[in-house]
C-alpha cells in the first residue's frame, strides 16, 4: 500500500505530505511558545516596581550564540541545495557544520546556566544583601572541627564516612561579589558602571537566609530558564534529527535521493523555526 | 475489540496501473513482500499503523475510560445523597484498595471526593469524549470517507495512540499512589493546584503532556490527510460535513492545546521546581507564608488553562455534529438542508471559538471592560451554533424518516443540545453569571451539551457505523431499550439540577451542601445562611437512583456490541443505503481501504435523485441525475 504524495506534490496543493505536516506542527509550536511569551509579558507587567531584573544577563554571550545559530541557519539551507544539486560530499559537509554549530551553542548556553547556578544572593541579619559568584563554602563538624571547603550545600548536610554518620554545619560562605543596602540595586544593572567583584566572607550567624539564581529565586529566572530550556530541548532534538540523517539515515542518498532530500528539507524547516524562537528570545531575555 | 481484517491483500497488483507512485520503483518489490507478510495478532491489533484498527483501539479504549468516568460519578453522587454514609457494596472495595485514611469504614472522605471530582471531569473530557468523537470515529471514518488509502502517516498515528494510552495510564495510576489522585479539579486552577502536598498533580500534569501530545500529533495528520489525501473529483464542497467538522476540530486541537501544554510546564515548574509562575506574593497555605519567591499571577493560569478550555468545548461538540449530519442526510433520505451553511458556520464556530474564553472568568476580578468583550463574542458565537442546529431542523422537514437505533439518538441530540445551548446564554452574560456561577446550573448546562447531546451522538455513530467495521447489524430491539432508557434518566439527573444551581446549591461541596444548608448564622439571630430547602436537598436522593438507572440502562449496550459482533445480523458493504465513500468498499475494508481507486463526481448527500433506479445515488456514480436543487417556496 502506498500513500500517495508522501514524495511527489500533490498537484492542486503544491506540497508534499510532510511539508505540510511540518508547517502545522510548526504552527502549533508557536503557539506553544506564544503560551510562554504571554507569560513573560504578564509576568513582568505584574512584577513588583523595581524588582524585574535589568541586565541579568551576558549580552556578549547571547550575541554569540544569535551568531551561531544564524550560520547554522545558512549550513542547513546549503545542506539541503547540495542535496538538490546533487552534491552528497558537500550535504556532509554542510550538516556536519550544522551539527558542531549547534552543539556549540548548547555549550555557550550551559556555561550561562552554570554561572547563575553558583550565582547567590544572600540576606544578612543587618538588612543588607550579599549578591555574588559562590567561591566556597566552609562547613565544621560537631566539635568544630574544620571540614575542606565545599561548594554550597546548605546550611547543614550529613556525611556517611565507613558507617559513621558526621553532621557538618556551615560556618561561613566567600563569594566574588558585592554588598548593598538596597536590594533593588541588585535587579537593575544597566544603570551601574563597573560593578565592584570583591571576594567577601561572610560567616553564618550573620545570614538570614541565601538562594542561588535558580528558576526559583524570581519569576524572571522561573520565565528565563523555562523559555530557554524548552528552547535548548528543541534544539536538542534537531541536532538529533539532523545528526541522524547526517549519519545513519543517509543511506537513503543512494536508495531513493528525492526522499532524503525532502527530509532535510523538513527538517531544515524545523531547525530555521528554532532558529526564529531565539531572535525573539535574544530581544526579549538579554536586551531589556 | 475485534475487527475481522482480511489477510493484507496488497493494495494493488504490482502490474496495477500507478498513478502518482509511478517514479517509485521500489513499490512492487514493497508489494510483493507485504502478500507474503503473515502479521501475528501483536502486528495486526496492538501495534498496527493501519487508520482503522487505530480507530477501534481508540474507541475501546476511551469506552472503557468513559465507564470508568462514569463509575466515579456514581460514587460522588452517593457520597452527595448520602453524605459520610458506607457506599454500599463498593465501599470495602474502596477502603481495601485505597486505604481506611481516604476512605475510611468505606465512605468518601471529602479528599477522595475531589479526586473524584477532578479525575472525573478529566477522564470524561479527555480520556473519553475526546479521544472518541476526534481520534476513534476520525481515524476510523476519515480516511474512508474522502477515499484515501490511509492516513497520511500512519507510524505518527499509532504513535498518536500510544502516546494517549500512556498518557491514560499515568491518569490510571495515580489513584493508586500514596496521597491519590488529583484534588484540583479538571480545571486544575493554582495556586490551589501546588499547594496539595500529595504527587497526584504531578501525574495529573505529566498524563495532561502526554494527552496533549497525543492530540496534536493526531491534529496534524487529520489536517494533512484532509488536504493531501482527497481522491480525484473530491472537491473541498464534496466533502461530507463529518469530515469537515474533522477538519475544523483538528484545527482547533492544533493551535489551542499548545498554550496549554506551556501552562502545564510551567505548573510542573511550580510544583517540581518551586517557581511561582502562578503564585502570588504573600501566598499563605495552611495559615502559613509559603516558601516561595512569588510575584506570579493567578489568573495567567486561568488565561491559559481556559484559551484550551473553551475551545474544547467545540473539540467535543463539532465532531458530534458531523456525525449528525451523516446519520440525519442518510434517514430522511433527502439532501442535508443548507450544506454551504454548515461548512462556513463551521468554520466561523472554530474561529470564533478562540476568541470567547474568558466568559469562564467573570468572576476572578479581571475587570468589566474585558467581561464586556467576552460577553459580546460569546453572544456572537451562538450565531454560527444556531445555523448549524437550524440547518439540522429544517433537514428533518418533508423528510421520510427512517426511525432506526442511530437515528433515535440523532434526533435526541437535536433538543438535547438545543437545551444545552440556551440555557449557556445566562451564563455567557456576566450579570446573570454573578448569580449561576459555580452552581449546579453550570453543571447541567455543560452536561446538556456534552452527555445527552455529544454523547447521544456518538452512540448514534457506534451504531451507524458498526455494520462497517463488522459487517453485522447491532440489535435493533435492545438498541431502542438503549435509547429510550437513557433519554429519560439522563434527563432526570442533569433537569433537577437547573432547579437546584437556581436555588444557590454550589458545586464541588463534598457533602452536596449538607453542612451549608444546616450552618446557623448565631449572630443574625439564628438565620440559616445556607437556605437550601429540604426540597431541593431531597433532589440529591433522586438524581443519584436516576442517575445508577443511566448505568442500568448502558447494559443493554455494552452487551449488543458484544454480542452483535458474533451473532448480529450480517449485512452487505452498504446496509444503510448511504451514498458517501466509506459505504462504496468491502465490509470490512481491507488494508488499503478499496479495492479500486476512487472517483467522486458529486456531492455528498445525493439522496432521492429524481428519475434515478434507487433513492440513493453514490458519491462515486458518474452516471445519472445530481439532486434536485432545494428551492423554498416564499409564501
Amino acid at each position: 500500500m502506498e500513500i500517495p504524495y508522501n514524495v511527489q506534490p500533490r498537484p492542486d496543493t503544491g506540497l508534499y505530505n510532510s511539508k505540510l505536516g511540518i508547517w502545522l506542527f510548526l504552527a502549533s509550536e508557536v503557539m506553544l511558545f506564544g503560551g510562554l511569551f504571554s507569560a513573560y509579558i504578564l509576568l513582568r507587567v505584574g512584577a513588583e516596581p523595581g524588582y524585574w531584573p535589568h541586565g541579568w544577563l551576558d549580552v556578549r554571550f547571547g550575541t554569540l550564540n544569535t551568531i551561531l545559530l544564524a550560520l547554522s541557519a545558512i549550513t542547513t539551507l546549503l545542506a539541503w541545495v547540495a542535496c538538490k544539486v546533487g552534491e552528497f560530499g558537500k550535504f556532509k559537509f554542510f550538516h556536519a557544520c550544522t551539527i558542531v554549530l549547534a552543539l556549540t551553542f548548547l555549550g555557550v548556553k550551559m556555561y550561562e546556566y552554570h554561572d547563575k547556578w553558583i550565582h547567590y544572593e544572600i540576606k544578612l541579619a543587618d538588612g543588607t544583601f550579599a549578591d555574588g559568584h559562590m567561591e566556597s563554602a566552609v562547613y565544621v563538624d560537631k566539635s568544630g572541627k574544620e571540614l575542606e571547603s565545599h561548594s554550597y550545600r546548605g546550611n547543614g548536610f550529613t556525611e556517611v564516612t565507613d558507617g559513621v554518620t558526621n553532621s557538618y554545619q556551615l560556618a561561613s560562605v566567600t563569594i566574588d561579589g558585592r554588598i548593598v543596602k538596597d536590594e533593588t540595586l541588585l535587579y537593575d544593572l544597566r544603570s551601574q558602571k563597573n560593578i565592584p567583584r570583591d571576594p567577601v566572607t561572610i560567616t553564618a550567624d550573620k545570614i538570614t537566609s541565601m538562594e542561588n539564581y535558580g528558576p526559583w529565586h524570581n519569576t524572571f529566572l522561573a520565565i528565563y530558564f523555562t523559555l530557554t530550556g524548552l528552547h535548548a530541548l528543541h534544539i536538542l532534538g534537531g541536532t538529533f534529527v539532523i545528526g541522524y540523517m547526517w549519519g545513519p539515515g543517509s543511506k537513503m542518498w543512494k536508495t531513493n535521493r528525492e526522499q532524503f532530500t525532502n527530509r532535510i528539507e523538513v527538517s531544515g524547516l524545523f531547525w530555521h523555526f528554532v532558529d526564529l524562537v531565539w531572535i525573539f528570545l535574544f530581544p526579549v531575555l538579554y536586551l531589556t | 475489540m475485534e475487527a475481522k481484517v482480511q489477510q493484507f491483500p496488497p493494495y494493488r497488483q504490482p502490474d496495477a496501473p500507478h498513478g502518482h507512485d509511478a517514479h517509485d520503483d521500489h513499490g512492487d518489490h514493497a508489494a510483493h513482500e507485504h502478500a507474503h507478510h503473515e502479521p501475528n495478532f501483536w502486528q495486526k491489533y496492538i501495534f498496527s499503523s493501519d487508520h482503522k484498527i487505530i480507530g477501534i483501539q481508540y474507541g475501546f479504549t476511551a469506552l472503557c475510560f468513559m465507564l470508568f468516568g462514569f463509575f466515579l460519578m456514581i460514587l460522588m453522587r452517593w457520597q452527595i445523597a448520602h453524605p459520610g454514609m458506607t457506599v454500599p457494596f463498593f465501599g470495602h472495595i474502596l477502603e481495601k484498595v485505597l486505604g481506611s485514611g481516604v476512605a475510611p469504614h468505606g465512605a468518601i472522605s471529602p479528599d477522595l471526593y475531589n479526586s473524584f471530582g477532578a479525575m472525573h471531569g478529566t477522564i470524561m473530557v479527555f480520556l473519553g469524549i475526546v479521544p472518541l468523537a476526534f481520534a476513534a470515529f476520525g481515524n476510523y471514518v476519515v480516511p474512508l470517507m474522502i477515499g484515501a488509502p490511509d492516513m497520511a502517516f500512519p507510524r505518527v498515528n499509532m504513535a498518536s495512540y500510544q502516546a494517549y494510552f500512556l498518557g491514560g495510564l499515568v491518569m490510571f495510576v495515580s489513584f493508586f499512589i500514596p496521597g491519590g489522585a488529583a484534588q484540583a479539579g479538571w480545571t486544575s486552577y493554582s495556586p490551589l493546584a501546588t499547594s496539595i502536598p500529595t504527587h497526584g498533580q504531578l501525574f495529573w500534569i505529566i498524563g495532561m503532556v502526554l494527552l496533549i501530545t497525543s492530540s496534536l500529533l493526531g491534529a496534524v495528520n487529520f489536517i494533512v490527510t484532509i488536504i493531501q489525501l482527497r481522491a480525484p473529483g473530491m472537491t473541498w464542497m464534496r466533502l461530507p460535513f463529518f469530515v469537515w467538522a474533522q477538519f475544523v476540530t483538528a484545527f482547533i486541537l492544533l493551535l489551542a492545546f499548545p498554550p496549554l501544554e506551556a501552562a502545564s510546564v510551567m505548573q510542573l515548574m511550580d510544583n517540581a521546581a518551586h517557581t511561582s509562575f502562578f503564585l502570588p506574593t504573600g501566598l499563605a497555605v495552611g495559615g502559613q507564608l509559603a516558601h516561595i519567591s512569588g510575584g506570579g499571577s493567578p489568573l495567567l493560569w486561568q488565561h491559559l488553562f481556559w484559551f484550551l478550555g473553551h475551545p474544547e468545548v467545540y473539540v467535543l461538540i463539532l465532531p458530534a455534529m458531523g456525525i449528525v449530519c451523516e446519520i440525519l442526510a442518510n434517514n430522511t433520505r433527502k439532501p442535508i438542508w443548507g450544506y454551504k451553511s454548515l461548512v462556513y458556520a463551521s468554520l466561523a464556530v472554530g474561529f470564533l471559538s478562540f476568541i470567547v474564553w474568558a466568559h469562564h472568568m467573570y468572576m476572578t476580578g479581571m475587570g468589566t471592560k474585558i467581561s464586556t468583550f467576552f460577553q459580546a463574542t460569546t453572544m456572537i458565537i451562538s450565531i454560527p451554533s444556531v445555523i448549524i442546529l437550524t440547518c439540522f431542523f429544517m433537514s428533518l422537514w418533508g423528510g421520510s424518516i427512517r426511525f432506526n437505533t442511530p437515528m433515535l439518538f440523532t434526533l435526541a441530540f437535536l433538543p438535547m443540545f438545543g437545551i444545552g445551548g440556551l440555557t449557556g446564554l445566562p451564563l455567557g452574560f456576566n450579570v446573570s453569571d454573578v448569580h449561576l456561577h459555580d452552581t449546579y446550573y453550570i453543571i447541567a448546562h455543560f452536561h446538556y451539551v456534552v452527555a445527552p447531546g455529544t454523547i447521544f451522538a456518538l452512540f448514534a455513530g457506534v451504531y451507524y457505523w458498526y455494520p462497517k467495521m463488522t459487517g453485522r447489524r447491532m440489535n435493533e430491539f435492545w438498541g431502542r431499550v438503549h435509547f429510550w432508557c437513557s433519554l429519560t434518566f439522563m434527563n432526570l439527573v442533569f433537569m433537577p439540577m437547573f432547579a437546584q444551581g437556581m436555588a444557590g446549591m454550589l458545586r464541588r461541596m463534598s457533602d452536596g451542601g449538607a453542612n451549608y444548608s444546616a450552618a446557623v448564622n448565631s449572630r443574625a439571630g439564628a438565620e440559616v445562611i445556607g437556605g437550601l430547602s429540604n426540597n431541593m436537598m431531597s433532589l440529591h436522593v433522586w438524581i443519584l437512583w436516576a442517575a445508577i438507572g443511566l448505568g442500568i440502562a448502558q447494559i443493554p449496550f455494552i452487551v449488543n456490541i458484544f454480542w452483535s459482533m458474533f451473532r448480529g445480523e450480517k449485512v452487505g458493504d452498504n446496509p444503510w443505503d448511504a451514498t458517501t465513500l466509506e459505504w462504496q468498499t468491502p465490509t470490512p475494508p481491507p488494508h488499503g481501504n478499496f479495492t479500486q481507486e476512487m472517483h467522486v463526481y458529486r456531492g455528498p448527500y445525493d439522496y432521492s435523485a429524481p428519475g434515478h433506479a434507487t433513492d440513493f445515488t453514490p458519491q462515486n456514480q458518474p452516471e445519472g441525475p445530481l439532486a434536485p436543487k432545494i428551492t423554498v417556496h416564499a409564501h
